[in-house]
């Protein structure tokens, strides 16, 4: 026995050891990226006053304010959230009411597909179908736009929030629905009654996951939104998000003020990911803290 | 039998977009090189060892296409072409790192003070483009600064239909729109509300396809897609680049620190002859030397 005892654990280590020694430098490194972005924004937020945080952006006469791209970035995320995330409800819970549908199915097939597609087709195709139908529609703008990039990024992220949400709350119907027939509930009212309020995690990283494609998708602002460093006050207005800005200023001259502007915005893309995150698993932890019984049973 | 019929029409989807990929692709194809023949290469005869070249981004097609010819022709010779700006390219030059540092504009007094020789080999003149169907067939140079700065926002006021004026404008690390907004608009503001696209080629197509679109791109680039009002009464044209009649336009130069030697000096000496012109012209810019 005591032979066993001294064994085991020793042995046991091995595994736990590899995976610290993984983990480790992955961690290392993140807290290097983060080190080097701080490193290399900060001096950009200490010079020249405050006037990367200005809300104008015209470098020939000196102005490099990134406020416009900061709020474009989010208004845009925000709004793709709006569109798709409800409809990205809808479609899971049509799947999961109908699993033998012919309709599910190929809603399941188009969205393994869509998952594959690079967002540059998804871009061109915008530019070549949907740019000029919104010309033609709204003869003031020029078609680039906030509206034609919301549209093509909802498209974007709604395969990556039909999945999260089908793949948990499948899991969960699977084991409550026995339980769940036996009290002379239908598949519906298992459904909205027990697996939803059951799963706010499946919701909060379908969201978080939606939001972090938005926010970080580069090639759609670039392609649709039309850049223009200016705070959008209507749909058909251009808008330049931070992604896009970095796109589009990379190839400066090293040291200028706009190319400093990059480190300040990448740093602002880094911080608002994170902070999204960090507030997600604080809300989901409350919750946990909240409801320990759905939460383990949902996800046991 | 279901699966299948996802199947179908997943692939429907995906034909439907490579064809949109193709004709998009056919569209940007105007311009190809033509492959050079091996006798022009001559003076690279025995040469061997490394040339590494950096800076502006308008230089890159025609570093690429001259050094492609070279290297298949002379496995000896290694030649490394990076982007970066014209920035870059002088400080990089003066410090020694790179034997040929690219600038899109004259040499600042500072970069001077490295000892930098200036090697000019092209011309890029840069023409306003508007939409083909669109009647307005000439501009001065204050409509085009009013136009820009926003406060002229219909075509109506400049002899066109009732249409809202949609700006294009280029992002602030282009040489072209240095040169428009230099040259043209004086260092005139752009107006915030001006839709950026990232390159020549991006520019061209969102003119091409916006009846009520104004932009501006390299000469070179313009063809039937779009139209090139004239300027002030001038044609914007490569002969008129050539004899100084149309302002806006720069000269691309290569510069070395010091006078070049060797593979540089081959390098360069071959980029300005008459046998690299085709690569130049293939860019879209005009051969300096064409105009001699």
């Amino acid at each position: 026995m005591q032979e066993t005892d001294s064994i085991l654990p020793a042995a046991s280590r091995i595994p736990h050891l590899c995976l610290l020694g993984l983990v480790i430098p992955v961690f290392v490194l993140i807290a290097l990226l983060f080190g080097f972005l701080f490193w290399f924004s900060l001096p950009v937020f200490y010079s020249g006053g405050n006037s990367i945080f200005s809300g104008e952006w015209q470098p020939e006469q000196g102005h490099f304010g990134i406020i416009p791209m900061i709020k474009g970035s989010m208004l845009l995320a925000v709004l793709t959230l709006c569109l798709s995330f409800p409809a990205a409800v809808g479609i899971s819970g049509f799947c999961l009411l109908h699993p033998k549908h012919r309709i599910t199915s190929l809603v399941h097939g188009m969205v393994r597909f869509m998952t594959g597609i690079p967002t540059v087709v998804y871009g061109l195709a915008a530019l070549m179908l949907l740019v000029p139908l919104l010309r033609t529609w709204f003869t003031q703008s020029s078609g680039f736009g906030l509206l034609a990039c919301l549209l093509a990024l909802s498209l974007l992220t709604l395969p990556v929030m039909i999945m999260i949400l089908e793949n948990q709350l499948r899991e969960s119907l699977n084991q409550h629905q026995l339980t769940g027939t036996s009290l002379g509930m239908s598949r519906s009212e298992i459904l909205t009654h027990i697996i939803i309020p059951c799963a706010p995690q499946a919701f909060a990283s379908a969201i978080v996951l939606g939001f972090g494609r938005a926010v970080g998708d580069t090639m759609l602002p670039l392609m649709l939104a039309g850049n223009a460093p200016q705070n959008p006050e209507s749909l058909f207005d251009s808008i330049r998000t931070l992604t896009a800005h970095i796109g589009l200023v990379l190839s400066t001259e090293h040291g200028s003020a706009t190319y400093n502007s990059l480190f300040a915005s990448g740093f602002m893309l880094l911080a608002i990911s994170v902070s999204l995150t960090v507030i997600t698993r604080k809300l989901e932890r409350s919750y946990q803290r909240r409801h320990p019984q759905a939460s383990s049973s949902a996800q046991p | 039998m279901i699966l299948r019929s996802s199947h179908i029409i997943s692939l429907g989807l995906c034909l439907s977009l490579c064809s949109t990929f193709i004709t998009s692709c056919q569209q940007q194809q105007s311009t190809t090189s033509s492959s050079e023949g091996k006798a022009e290469l001559g003076t690279f005869e025995g040469q061997s060892g490394s040339i590494n070249i950096a800076g502006g981004t308008a230089h890159i097609p025609v570093m690429q296409k001259a050094a492609k010819a070279i290297m298949a022709s002379h496995p000896d010779i290694q030649i490394t072409i990076a982007g970066g700006g014209s920035g870059v390219g002088a400080q990089q030059a003066g410090k020694g790192l790179v034997d040929i540092g690219n600038t899109g504009r004259p040499l600042k007094e500072k970069e001077l003070a490295l000892g930098l020789v200036s090697h000019p080999f092209a011309i890029d003149g840069v023409a306003i483009i508007i939409h083909p169907d669109n009647p307005v067939g000439e501009l001065s140079s204050q409509q085009v600064a009013s136009i820009y700065a926003g406060t002229t926002t219909n075509w109506k006021d400049l002899g066109g239909a009732d249409q809202a004026i949609h700006l294009f404008t280029r992002d602030e690390a282009s040489g072209t729109r240095s040169v428009f907004v230099k040259k043209l608009l004086k260092q005139g503001t752009v107006a915030q509300h001006a839709n950026v696209t990232a390159s020549n080629g991006a520019m061209k197509t969102a003119i091409a396809g916006d009846p009520g679109a104004i932009g501006y791109c390299s000469i070179g680039y313009i063809n039937e897609m779009v139209k090139a009002p004239k300027l002030d009464g001038i044609e914007p044209s490569n002969a008129n680049c050539v004899s100084g009649e149309y302002p806006v336009m720069r000269k691309l130069y290569m510069n070395t620190k010091g006078n070049p030697e060797g593979l540089a000096k081959t390098f360069i000496d071959f980029i300005c002859s008459k046998e690299a012109s085709t690569y130049i012209e293939a860019s879209g810019y005009i051969p300096l030397h064409a105009g001699n």
